[in-house]
């Protein structure tokens, strides 16, 4: 194909999407937008499959029963919601296997977030209350955007995390309600995952280069200082409600914007958990890694299994 | 890893009087797997009342690219709609 020919594609391309219709695998993409989707996209089911690591070591510890289903419920949704990203960027023409190569050997990212650990109960609170609301933010804005199996998947996403985040909430209720020392314990969740939960959003906006070109695809709505925003007057009287302090000094509401001033985020935390030294990138990598490597051989032999059933069959027909 | 399992395809019925409709798609060694991945996958909150899979590399698609030859001539054929013919304002249904 000509320049001249690609660049006419490309400009009804970018008017397809300015006109709100949506993209479907097998249509013509510019190089970029299948690039920049296979990774955006990969990038958040890596976040699906890695979040169930630091939830899923505290199904076993959960204090009641009813907590437990809910966790369990829970873990079990992100390990579905990993599969349906993953089944839609495999549309675009990579396979299951490159994906994981990428996340496990670092060149993938996932979010940050899942690099701090999970100490107490209350950080299971904490998670849903916060992790999950600032993902839920950045998860609606998604499911307008343009690339069809992504926007698809992201609605039936949003659909069921909502429960996600309700469940985090409420294990924060209680125990912001119970003993002192429970009361303390959730304070100390929110002191560890506010700032984290900040950084979900991504670096600011001045220091956000694709945020352009990702406004035209749809893969954002907002940029992410507005999402951030929103996600703090949300979420400061949500706190204010259950006698919980958001540990930011700065943070004080301002009438004339119509919503909260805030503090400085410590950008160079960001960077370097970004970058791979976090509290937990190592063991997270560890634990992901084994888990595939461990279950090769089932992988392998259910596939033998299910060619040699299939070659029985064949048999059998001549 | 040898290779990996084969796509498929998952299509499910939500409620009886309902079509099949396509939900996503799976990895799965054969098809009875693929059945019950789907169930585990795509009807956690009482989605369906039945599945079906169907391995992708079965399904033949059309080429977005021969839209125009397939599907604009139906635009022109406004004589396919009810709408297209005139009645008397007295006849209230037809």
């Amino acid at each position: 194909m000509s320049e001249a020919q690609i660049k006419s594609l490309e400009e009804e391309f970018e008017a397809r999407i300015a006109r709100d219709e949506k993209i479907e695998p097998k249509d013509w993409m510019p190089e970029k937008y299948r690039k920049t989707h296979i990774r955006q996209m990969s990038q958040h089911a890596h976040s699906e499959i890695v979040g169930m690591l630091p939830e899923g070591n505290w199904i076993s510890r959960a204090p009641s029963l009813r907590r437990k289903v809910a966790l369990l419920a829970k873990v079990q949704d992100e390990g579905g919601h990993g599969l349906y990203l993953y089944s839609a960027t495999e549309t675009l023409g990579i396979t299951r296997d490159e994906l994981f190569e990428q996340l496990h050997t670092g060149k993938a990212k996932y979010s940050s977030i899942f690099n701090y650990p999970a100490l107490t109960w209350a950080d299971i609170g904490a998670i849903g209350w916060l992790v999950d609301g600032a993902a839920i933010i950045n998860q609606v804005a998604l499911c307008g955007t343009s690339f069809g199996p992504y926007a698809r998947a992201m609605v039936r996403i949003c659909k069921e995390e909502s429960f996600h985040q309700r469940q985090g909430y409420e294990i924060t209720l209680k125990l912001a309600q119970g003993t002192p020392e429970q009361k303390a314990m959730a304070q100390d969740a929110l002191n560890r995952f506010w700032w984290p939960s900040l950084m979900m959003f991504g670096p600011a906006d001045a220091d956000s280069p694709n945020t352009e070109q990702s406004m035209k695809w749809k893969l954002k709505r907002k940029t992410n200082d507005e999402l951030r925003q929103q996600f703090i007057d949300q979420t400061v009287p949500q706190a204010e409600l259950i006698g919980l302090t958001i540990p930011d000094p700065e943070l004080k509401w301002n009438e004339e914007k119509g919503g909260y001033d805030s503090g400085e985020i410590d950008w160079d935390e960001f960077w370097q958990v970004v970058k791979g030294h976090g509290p937990c990138n190592k063991e997270r990598m560890k634990a992901r890694v084994s888990a595939w490597e461990n279950g090769e051989w089932v992988r392998d032999a259910a596939l033998a299994h299910a060619e040699k059933r299939q070659e029985k069959k064949l048999n059998k027909a001549v | 890893m040898k290779k990996e399992w084969p796509l498929w395809e998952v299509f499910v019925r939500s409620k009886n009087g309902l079509e099949h409709r396509h939900f996503g798609s799976l990895h799965a060694a054969d098809a009875e797997m693929a059945l019950e991945n789907a169930r585990d996958v795509y009807t956690r909150r009482n989605e369906g009342v039945s599945i079906w899979v169907v391995e992708s590399k079965n399904i033949t698609a059309s080429n977005p690219e021969h839209n125009a030859e397939l599907f604009e001539p139906a635009q022109d054929k406004v004589y396919r709609h009810p709408t297209f013919y005139d009645l008397p304002d007295e006849i209230k249904h037809m």
